[in-house]
């Protein structure tokens, strides 16, 4: 049965939550695979019917347990069916599943925990149990923790813990009990009851919950769904944070509105294994997963034949002509066409395999900016990969970009049902079904983020193309600031230019209200340890590898590269690089410096290494600095160094004058 | 001291069981050199007990003596309370002791799961030309024996080596991967050979971890030799200290730190 007639024989608006969906499925798609985990070497899979069950007794279990309705049910752990089902019955039994990103360390899940309040925790394994328990005393709501893997838990105190098995047999067993009590909360969920609540990793402050009803995530899912026309045959490899909306959506939501199948790793080690083995046909990745593949081809090239190097780059360069267009449905000669068709049968095909993208349809990538080098590099080999443009505060969805309009400049088109408008300062606003509803205790931050007619403010800076409809992100509306002499700064420009290059994997710029930008990079240490390798330096360590002369002087033949780029463009021509430094250390989430999702904390960099700046301003050659690092258990340790600091050749653009160096 | 016979319970709650391996008055001599002198004392079932001591104390001679690789000149070995009469390393391997060692002993040119599966060998009863033929039986057991290996590769952590060779791991990983071939075989009792050797900070306590897991989960008792006192005095029951081929001290980690000749074995006795 298509998937459309099984909506139009049902109605479809008729599921107003996602257990509505689960049963529709479980009798639609019964014995189609809804999820797949890769367990001891095996695929293991499970049908719609078996997930239903699974999660029934889940949902009975939690009732044994006492979750009433409105509690809130936290959720920690890498990708698993166990846990996705763990948010299901949640929803089942009247609860709010709140995912909390399983990298926080203890104080950052106790500050989530307890605002949220939650009554349940379900742990995936030993060490977020241990994280749980060490905060434990901070959580007067908190009453049972439930956990997936048994491992090296069995000498731990059971009393207010449980083992997932364990909480679902009793489910199992006291049908006859509580059966009723699940059909009667089942059926008390409407469309405006909460389906989830996700906290937001913020780039500035407190995190923040996200208050997600059924309305916003199944009409978000349906819409997007439609617009990229996803059937239940598709297959996703689910493997970024839990806690994500993104991955909510795109697991979940869009899941159990097609009826599609999840396919969860078995490490976080063997992803890259894993996607080759799944094949998906709809993927979705930030753009740090595609740049980092895309280094590791090309390193894995420098290893290859003479011959097959020759081919893979005359090959490539051909892909590079043509392949956005064919893949666009624009005319191509018919010779170009055979060239084509006789490099995917040699290069790109067994490519893409390689990759895991042999068998995709449709490829998002969101979150940031990604480089148009490295777009245009998976576009060109045949790979619908596609920008959107979202945010939590929206279920996703604000701009998606058609098939057939795809361009790297542009984050594409208002989603379907999404309003857009740009206010008189630039930024973006915009009205949806998947607006949310709240932030769970914060009726200050909603009122200012979200006005009565329902309209939200992105925070970014943006406009809309006049000539394609499309609309083009500058950066984060509190970013985008002026330099001294009131021209434009917008760092996220020059930092996406500088981080196209494998050797760079982060880059910062300041120059916000001052006469030059400066510049703090993060080398990528498999590209440049790689290139270390190859050249016979030696290093000890990735400071001693960041600090080398040789590295600084690629990075300085990099940044004036990039200098040369941005010169072109005569509103960001002051933007250009003057000095720069290689960091001693990589940014890092533990602490503090960059997102759980990756994104730079601008001012949280700026104050931490404010030693620098000044040094980067002031013309010295050095600067001698200490450096805090919480290391991954929480414990806190520091690191000294002495860095170079590096003057970069900028050039003169042609409408303003710019003092050389 | 304890009892010989009856069995007790950790602080933290694990059993520990009867005495199953007890060495008497063993003594080892190569040529002239006397590598143990006159040493006993006894391994309970699910305990962690370690040997410790300097540089050429005689600790892998030990670890040797116990896995019936040496047959000491005088003393006996008595296992499960039989004296054990000198046996080849199968039949040893056959008793349900499994070993790791210091220097690692892997196929470097095969995969990790290869490796690991050489682990199961006393287990396979087919012979070569039934599975060269992987028909029937053969395939049969070779599924349930990848199955049991398949849940160490998880236990241990290292599903995403699984297919690569060996000797492209760096040295932390191999060790894991010797752990996982010793456990492989099931082992009732796991000799390990300097099980952190040159590993750094984080290895070790992924690797005392393991050694933890292994204890606690399929209750298998451990004997290891090791260097590094913090990683020994976390992790054992009980600590024999050798010195010189001879033993000074014998007991728990608390009463090996206090007993004054470890402490001068290890510190050195001052002259005047």
């Amino acid at each position: 049965m298509s998937h459309t007639a099984a909506q139009t024989l049902s109605g479809a608006g008729q599921f107003l939550s996602v257990p509505a969906l689960l049963e529709r499925n479980a009798t639609v798609y019964a014995d189609r695979p809804a999820y797949r985990e890769k367990e001891f070497g095996i695929w293991q899979s499970w049908t719609w019917r078996e997930t239903a069950e699974e999660i029934d007794a889940l949902a009975l279990g939690l009732l044994t347990l006492g979750v009433s309705e409105g509690d809130f049910i936290a959720i920690i752990g890498r990708n698993r069916p166990s846990l996705y089902w763990s948010m299901v019955a949640a929803q089942s039994v009247g609860a709010v599943p709140v995912p909390i990103y399983q990298d926080s360390g203890p104080e950052e899940m106790a500050y989530v925990l307890d605002h949220c309040g939650a009554a349940y925790v379900i742990a995936g394994d030993q060490e977020q149990v241990d994280k749980v328990v060490e905060i434990k005393d901070q959580l007067e709501n908190l009453k049972h923790v439930i956990y997936v893997d048994p491992r090296g838990l069995r000498k731990y105190d059971h009393e207010h813990l449980h083992p997932y098995r364990e909480v679902q047999e009793r489910g199992r067993a006291a049908r006859a009990e509580v059966g009723g009590e699940l059909t009667t909360r089942r059926a008390r969920l409407s469309y405006d009851s909460t389906c989830v609540m996700l906290y937001t990793s913020g780039t500035t402050g407190r995190p923040k919950g996200v208050v997600l009803s059924n309305r916003n995530v199944i009409e978000s899912a349906k819409n997007a769904s439609e617009f990229d026309k996803l059937t239940e045959r598709e297959e996703v490899l689910s493997y970024l944070p839990m806690a994500w909306v993104g991955d909510f959506i795109f697991s979940l939501g869009q899941s159990y509105w097609c009826g599609f199948c999840v396919n969860c790793p078995e490490s976080p080690d063997t992803m890259m294994t894993d996607l080759r083995e799944i094949g998906p046909t709809y993927f979705f990745a930030p753009p740090r997963v595609f740049e980092g593949q895309l280094t590791n081809v090309m390193i894995r090239m420098e290893d290859a034949s003479r011959l097959k190097q020759r081919m893979f780059h005359y090959f490539l360069a051909h892909a590079k002509k043509v392949g956005g267009r064919i893949l666009d449905g624009k005319p191509v000669s018919g010779s170009d066409r055979l060239k084509y068709w006789l490099g995917n049968l040699l290069i790109y095909g067994p490519l893409k395999d390689t990759l895991g993208y042999g068998r995709i349809r449709v490829g998002y990538t969101a979150g940031e900016a990604i480089g148009p080098e490295i777009f245009d590099f998976y576009r060109s080999l045949g790979i619908n990969l596609k920008q959107l443009y979202g945010q939590t505060e929206a279920t996703v969805f604000i701009t998606v970009q058609p098939d057939g309009e795809v361009r790297a400049d542009t984050v594409g088109v208002p989603a379907p049902d999404v309003e857009i408008k740009i206010d008189e300062t630039g930024e973006i606003h915009y009205r949806s079904p998947g607006t949310f509803v709240e932030y769970y205790k914060n009726a200050e931050s909603t009122a200012s983020t979200k006005d009565a007619e329902g309209w939200v403010a992105t925070g970014d800076a943006g406009f809309i193309e006049e000539t394609s409809g499309h609309l083009r992100i500058i950066d984060r509306a509190k970013d985008v600031g002026k330099m001294a002499d009131g021209a434009m700064f917008a760092p996220k420009y020059v930092e996406n230019k500088l981080k196209f290059y494998p050797d760079i994997l982060e880059a910062v710029v300041f120059g916000n209200g001052r006469d030059r930008c400066v510049a703090f990079i993060n080398i990528d240490l498999t590209a440049v340890g790689n290139w270390a390798e190859r050249n016979n330096i030696a290093y000890g360590s990735y400071q001693e590898l960041a600090g080398h002369p040789r590295v600084l002087e690629t990075i300085r033949s990099h940044v004036e590269a990039v200098n040369v780029s941005v010169a072109q463009d005569e509103m960001l021509s002051g933007c250009q690089i003057h000095r720069f430094v290689v960091l001693h250390k990589e940014l890092d989430a533990d602490d503090g410096e960059i997102t759980r999702t990756g994104k730079v904390r601008r001012r949280i960099v700026e104050e931490k290494f404010a030693d620098i700046i000044a040094a980067l301003y002031d013309g010295s050659e050095q600067v001698s600095t200490r450096t805090e690092v919480t290391y991954e258990d929480g414990r806190k340790g520091a690191i000294s160094a002495t860095l170079s600091l590096v003057d970069a050749k900028v050039q003169s653009a042609i409408t303003r004058a710019v003092a050389a160096e | 001291m304890l009892d010989q016979s009856d069995s007790y319970l950790t602080e933290d709650g694990r059993r520990i069981g009867a005495v199953v391996m007890e060495m008497k008055n063993i003594t080892l001599r190569f040529g002239g050199v006397v590598a143990i002198k006159d040493i006993s004392f006894d391994i309970r079932e699910g305990e962690i007990r370690a040997i410790i001591g300097p540089n050429g104390a005689g600790k892998s001679s030990m670890l040797n003596v116990i896995s019936g690789f040496y047959v000491p000149q005088d003393g006996e070995v008595l296992f499960h309370g039989k004296k054990r009469p000198p046996m080849r390393p199968y039949e040893v391997a056959r008793q349900g002791i499994a070993r790791t060692f210091q220097n690692i002993a892997l196929f470097d040119g095969m995969s990790v799961l290869d490796n690991v599966m050489t682990g199961r060998l006393n287990y396979m009863k087919t012979n070569l030309f039934q599975q060269a033929l992987w028909k029937g039986w053969a395939e049969k057991e070779e599924t349930e024996n990848r199955e049991v290996v398949e849940k160490i590769i998880d236990f241990l952590e290292i599903q995403a080596i699984r297919k690569t060779p060996v000797a492209r791991l760096p040295y932390g990983l191999k060790k894991r991967v010797e752990l996982a071939r010793a456990l492989a075989a099931e082992p009732k009792l796991l000799l390990l050979d300097e099980p952190m050797a040159g590993m750094n900070v984080e290895e070790k306590e992924d690797m005392s971890r393991f050694i933890l897991d292994v204890n606690d989960e399929f209750g298998t008792t451990i004997a290891l030799i090791e260097h590094d006192m913090g990683v020994v005095m976390d992790l054992s029951d009980r600590v024999v200290v050798m010195d010189y081929g001879k033993k000074i001290g014998d007991g728990t980690p608390d009463e090996v730190r206090n007993n004054q000749d470890v402490i001068d074995a290890y510190l050195g006795v001052s002259h005047d």
